[in-house]
C-alpha cells in the first residue's frame, strides 16, 4: 500500500451502441475530496462502477493505489470502500449481522470481524439499531448501515454514489458532517446531482456530462465561472430609474432586471461593490438590500452540460 | 487458498442463514416432506407392495425436484440483481466464482438438509422389514447429487433475469429437458436421422438414467463424475452470464 492514488486513463464503457464513458482520465490524490457532477444518465454511476471493479471498461483502465482495476481487481478493491447507489443491503440480515459478513468478506477473522462490526455501528451512531433488520430501519439509518459497510475496515478510498439523495436536511447534514470527518487521510469521491453538496464538501468538483469530462476544478473556481461572480445585486425603489443611472457606469458591463431585484455585472476585471455602494448614497436612493453575488452554482452547471449561455 | 475457502464459506453462510430468517426456509421444508410423504405412501404404493426397500421414495424424487428445487434456485441471483446487492456482493474483494459457488452450496446444503429430514420414512421401512441400508445410502446419495444438477441449472436460470418467476419457468423448462432427455418419447424424435454419437449422447445427459443407476444401489465413478460435471459446468455458465449481464 505505497501511494494513496487514483488514475484513471482513457476510461471507456459502452452500453451496445450507447457510449455511457468516453476517453474518461483524471487523477486523484490524498485529502482530495472529488466531487462527479453531471446531469442524469451522464455517466457517474457507469464510472464508478468500473473505478471499484463491478462493471469491466470497454477500454482504458484505471489504477487505484497502483492496483490495476481489471488485471489486479481484488488487490484494488481492497483499498475500496464502496458505496452502491441507493445503499443496497440484504434486508432480512440483522445491522450486527450484515457487517459482521462484509467485516469477513474483507479478511477479517473470527473476534476481528466482530469488533470491526461493533467499531462500524459506534462510528455511525447505529446503537440504536444493531439487532434490528436492515428492512425495518428508516431511509436515513440504511444510509448509515450503507455507509458503515463502505468504513468497516477503514479504506484508503472511499466511493460513494449520491450519499445523500433522498434524505431529508437534518440526515444530510448528518452524513456530510461524517464525510468530512473521515476525509484527511483518505481519497473520497462522490456522485452527486445536488450542488449545494459540492459546496459543502468537496475540494474538487469535475461535471461530466454524456461520459465526457467538462470541467475539471476548484469549487470556487467553478464559481468564478459564473456570470455572476462579482456581479452585484439591489433590491430597490424605482429599480427602472436606477438601472438607467447604473448602466451609465464605466464599471458595468451590463444591468439586468428580473423579479424586482435588478443585477450588475461587472466589466472585465472591475470590482463593482464600491462603486455601487457609492453611487447610493451619492444618490441617496432607498436600498432594502444589497449583495455581492459569489456565482450560481446551478447557472455554472447549466451552462456547461448544455453547452449555451443559460438563463 | 484458505482465504479463498473463506470468502466461499462466507457468503454461504450468510445465503443460508438468509434462508431461516424468511419463510422460504420452513415453506419449502414443510412442502418438501409432505409431497414425500404422499408420492411415497399414496402414489408409490409403499405399504401394499410388500417389499422392504425405498424405491417409491426414490422414485418420485426426480419429479419432486422438478418444481420444488427452481423455487429455492430462483432467487439465488435474480433476488441479488433486484435488490442491487450484486453490486455491493460484487465489489467485495472476492471472486465471481467464490460468490456463485458460495451462494450454490448454501442452497444444495439446504436441500440436503431437508432430504435429511426424510429420515423417518427410512426409520419407517426399518421397523417394517431389513431392507438394504447400503442400496438406501446410495438412494439419498444419488437423489442429492440430482438435486445438485438441478440448482445449478436454477442457478444459470436466476443470473439471467432479475424477474424471479421467469427465472422459475426457464428453470423448470431447461430441468425438465434434462430429465427427460433420455426417455424413449424424446429419443424417438432424434432415433432415425441423428447420428449414434448423438443419440448416446443424448440418452446420457438424462438426470434419470444417472440417478436411476446410483439409487439402484451402484455407485459408479461415472455417474459422479457426470453429477459433478453438471454441476460446475452449469456454475461456470452462472458465473459467465453474472460477468455478461451485470451492467444492465
Amino acid at each position: 500500500m505505497s501511494e494513496l492514488r487514483i488514475e484513471a486513463k482513457s476510461l471507456c464503457k459502452n452500453y451496445g451502441s450507447l457510449v455511457a464513458v468516453d476517453n474518461l482520465s483524471f487523477d486523484v490524490g490524498a485529502g482530495e475530496v472529488l466531487g462527479f457532477l453531471g446531469p442524469n444518465g451522464a455517466g457517474k454511476s457507469t464510472t464508478m462502477k468500473m473505478l471499484t471493479g463491478f462493471l469491466a471498461p470497454t477500454s482504458g483502465t484505471a489504477e487505484i493505489n497502483g492496483h490495476d482495476i481489471v488485471n489486479d481487481s481484488l488487490a484494488a478493491r481492497r483499498c475500496i470502500g464502496y458505496l452502491p447507489e441507493g445503499a443496497p443491503s440484504y434486508g432480512e440480515m440483522t445491522v450486527r449481522r450484515f457487517l459482521e459478513f462484509i467485516a469477513r468478506s474483507r479478511g477479517f477473522e473470527g473476534k476481528e470481524a466482530v469488533r470491526a462490526a461493533g467499531f462500524a455501528i459506534e462510528r455511525l451512531n447505529l446503537k440504536r439499531v444493531p439487532e434490528q433488520t436492515v428492512e425495518t430501519l428508516s431511509k436515513g439509518f440504511k444510509r448509515r448501515v450503507g455507509l458503515a459497510q463502505a468504513i468497516i475496515h477503514d479504506p484508503s478510498v472511499l466511493i460513494l454514489d449520491e450519499p445523500t439523495d433522498g434524505l431529508d436536511p437534518n440526515q444530510k447534514h448528518e452524513v456530510r458532517h461524517l464525510i468530512r470527518e473521515m476525509s484527511s487521510e483518505k481519497i473520497i469521491v462522490i456522485s452527486t446531482h445536488l450542488l449545494e453538496e459540492v459546496h459543502a464538501l468537496c475540494n474538487r468538483a469535475m461535471i461530466i456530462s454524456d461520459g465526457r469530462m467538462l470541467v475539471d476544478d476548484t469549487p470556487a473556481g467553478l464559481i468564478a465561472r459564473s456570470r455572476y461572480h462579482d456581479a452585484v445585486t439591489l433590491v430597490i425603489e424605482q429599480p427602472e430609474r436606477v438601472a438607467s443611472v447604473l448602466s451609465e457606469l464605466p464599471e458595468a458591463r451590463k444591468v439586468e432586471l428580473r423579479e424586482g431585484e435588478l443585477t450588475v455585472f461587472p466589466a472585465e476585471g472591475c470590482k463593482l461593490f464600491q462603486v455601487i455602494s457609492d453611487a447610493v448614497r451619492e444618490h441617496d436612493w432607498s436600498v432594502s438590500e444589497l449583495r455581492l453575488e459569489a456565482g450560481r452554482l446551478d447557472e455554472v452547471f447549466r451552462q456547461v452540460t448544455q453547452g449555451g449561455d443559460a438563463q | 487458498m484458505s482465504r479463498s475457502l473463506n470468502a466461499v464459506a462466507n457468503v454461504t453462510r450468510r445465503e443460508l442463514s438468509g434462508y431461516f430468517s424468511t419463510p422460504v426456509a420452513w415453506v419449502f421444508i414443510v412442502i418438501f416432506l409432505v409431497m414425500a410423504g404422499v408420492f411415497t405412501f399414496y402414489i408409490g404404493s409403499f405399504y401394499e407392495r410388500g417389499i422392504a426397500d425405498l424405491e417409491p421414495f426414490f422414485q418420485f424424487h426426480p419429479w419432486l425436484y422438478l418444481f420444488l428445487v427452481p423455487a429455492i434456485g430462483m432467487r439465488l441471483w435474480a433476488e441479488e440483481r433486484r435488490s442491487g446487492t450484486v453490486e455491493l456482493l460484487l465489489t467485495l474483494p472476492i471472486t465471481t466464482w467464490q460468490a456463485v459457488l458460495g451462494k450454490f452450496l448454501a442452497a444444495w446444503l439446504f436441500v440436503g438438509l431437508a432430504l435429511v429430514l426424510t429420515f423417518p420414512v427410512w426409520l419407517t421401512v426399518n421397523y417394517l422389514g431389513g431392507p438394504d441400508n447400503g442400496v438406501i445410502l446410495a438412494g439419498y446419495i444419488g437423489s442429492w447429487l440430482m438435486a445438485g444438477g438441478f440448482l445449478a441449472i436454477a442457478s444459470c436460470m436466476s443470473a439471467l433475469t432479475r424477474n424471479q418467476v421467469v427465472a422459475f419457468i426457464l428453470s423448470v423448462v431447461v430441468c425438465f429437458g434434462f430429465l427427460l432427455s433420455g426417455l424413449p418419447m424424446v429419443m424417438n424424435l432424434f432415433t432415425g436421422w441423428a447420428p449414434q454419437l448423438l443419440l448416446d449422447a443424448i440418452a446420457n445427459f438424462s438426470f434419470l438414467a444417472h440417478f436411476a443407476a446410483i439409487s439402484k444401489g451402484v455407485i459408479d465413478l461415472r455417474d459422479l463424475v457426470y453429477f459433478g460435471l453438471v454441476m460446475i459446468l452449469w456454475l461456470l455458465a452462472t458465473t459467465i452470464v453474472l460477468e455478461l449481464k451485470k451492467a444492465d
